[in-house]
């Protein structure tokens, strides 16, 4: 199994990157860790007729905590954040990185790339949403952000321009206090999950539930913001966990594949968030008076 | 630009080559320097089998082009240990039968090889975390992780 031929760019800057992009007639593909990419051209179901090859773009693998978020390079691999001090203080990204395929992948496969390929059932998509996180893109016309909710549009596709770079994920740091967890069903270990419930939860003095939010994968086109807002003043137990799975349950559309058919996916976001909520509410601090 | 030359470092020893810039590194250790240890099971990241270090680190070699690895340190199983003076971990696979038809081994060296250097004293689950990337259909799985703790071990031994 050969890639097809093409013409292969490395340009060390973002602006040689995206004068390649628009140079190419939207024939290209932005190539930075691979771990998705070349399967797809080593099976010709990709055939760009130009690669972009970012690995040697300066000042993309920076990890550096904002006020307010954690800012992840696009190039940032996944093995590097997870062993990278600062990821730390962002427990649920933490969770999410350990659950992406297996060493060799995640030595190689960037954070900027599992974003901009927007697997339905990759992990950080996920992450992102249920923190209400956003991206910035670099374009012939300079940058702009995105915010997650405006950036998944549908199977593997995102709001990024074909001439646009993926240059910085930022992800939001958990309201004060709040729990999370990520919690996944996969056939064997390192797998992209059947189904993922990314979760957030906050209580409230006295215990009972505040916000709580939830994202699940594996379950639509592309990451489900499912509103939980039904949980709100509910006691922190296993009754509510389970009214909680019920909901993401009812707010997914699954679609039936070789893997898993959609009864099976329903039936697992609603075990997992349960899982995930249960996880989660512990990891939470009562407000003080 | 279709062809480049790249200039890396294999096993130690500096490489100049033309190579097709769609050429996977694992074509290019094995059909260019006839290196042919780094085995393809199924080109597209799902096995393991083609796995070998670049720049210490373990990558899936047919997900990466050999122009990427331009100024980098290419490893591969011969680069591990020789015929004369197996590496411990090779050793190890030889002992504690770690292999049956041994196509899958030269990915679940280097892999180990990798966590080795990283972590000296994995426990049971840490090397099993390691190996989920590598598929075997011979062995079970159990002698490899046997295997790779027996070499831990022999590794921190003092020499005789
Ligand atoms: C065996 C195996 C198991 C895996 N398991 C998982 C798993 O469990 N969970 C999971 O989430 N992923 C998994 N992956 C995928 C892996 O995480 C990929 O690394 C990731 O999805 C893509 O990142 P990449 O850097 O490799 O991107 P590439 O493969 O280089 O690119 C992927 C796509 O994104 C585009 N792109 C990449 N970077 C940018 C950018 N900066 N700007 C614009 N476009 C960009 C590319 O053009 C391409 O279309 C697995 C992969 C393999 C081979
Ligand atoms: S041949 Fe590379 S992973 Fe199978
Ligand atoms: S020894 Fe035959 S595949 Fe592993």
């Amino acid at each position: 199994m050969k890639p097809a031929a093409f013409d292969y760019v490395a340009p060390t800057s973002v602006e040689e990157a995206v004068a390649a992009l628009s140079g190419a007639g939207g024939d290209a593909k932005v190539l930075a860790g691979g771990q998705s990419l070349v399967p797809l051209m080593n099976l010709r179901l990709a055939k760009p007729a130009v690669v972009v090859d970012i690995n040697r773009v300066a000042g993309l693998d920076g990890v550096t905590v904002r006020s307010g978020f954690l800012s992840v390079g696009a190039l940032v691999r996944h093995a590097d954040l997870a062993a990278h001090p600062d990821v730390a203080g962002w427990p649920l990204l933490r969770d999410a990185l350990e659950l992406i395929g297996h060493p060799a992948i995640r030595n190689r496969g960037t954070v900027g790339g599992s974003i901009a390929h927007a697997d339905p059932a990759a992990e950080l998509p996920g992450v992102l949403r249920v923190l209400g996180g956003s991206v910035v893109a670099a374009g012939p016309n300079g940058s702009r952000e995105i915010a997650a909710d405006d950036l998944f549009l549908g199977y593997l596709t995102t709001a990024l321009e074909a001439e646009e770079i993926l240059t910085e994920v930022r992800f939001p740091a958990l309201p004060a206090g709040a729990g999370s967890a990520f919690v996944e069903f996969a056939r064997r270990h390192g797998d992209f999950a059947l189904v993922g419930a990314a979760v957030v939860v906050a209580l409230r003095e006295g215990g009972q539930v505040g916000e709580a939010r939830l994202c699940l994968i594996g379950v639509g086109p592309g990451p489900v913001a499912v509103d939980m807002g039904g949980l709100q003043g509910k006691p922190a137990t296993e009754a509510t966990w389970a009214a909680g799975g019920e909901l993401a349950a009812a707010a997914c559309d699954p679609d039936s594949d070789l893997h898993a058919p959609a009864e099976y996916r329903r039936q697992l976001a609603s075990v997992m968030t349960a899982r995930a909520l249960a996880l989660a509410a512990p990891r939470a601090s009562e407000p003080r008076r | 630009m279709k062809r480049m030359t790249l200039h890396c470092r294999v096993n130690g020893e500096a490489v100049a080559r033309e190579v097709e810039v769609r050429r996977t590194l694992a074509d290019f250790v094995r059909e260019d320097l006839g290196l042919t240890g780094t085995h393809l099971g199924c080109e597209h990241g799902a096995c393991g089998a083609c796995t070998l270090l670049v720049d210490g680190r373990s990558v899936r070699s047919c997900l990466m082009f050999a122009v990427q690895a331009e100024g980098c340190e290419v490893q591969t199983v011969e680069g591990l240990g020789t015929e004369e003076s197996l590496h411990p971990l090779q050793q190890a696979f030889w002992d504690h039968h770690g292999l049956q038809c041994g196509f899958c081994t030269p990915g679940f060296l280097m892999a180990a090889a990798e966590l080795l250097r990283r972590n000296p004293h994995p426990d049971e689950p840490a090397v099993r975390e390691a190996l989920s990337g590598n598929l075997c259909r011979c062995t079970g799985y159990q002698n490899i992780v046997a295997a790779v703790l027996a070499a831990a071990e022999s590794m921190a031994a003092p020499r005789a």
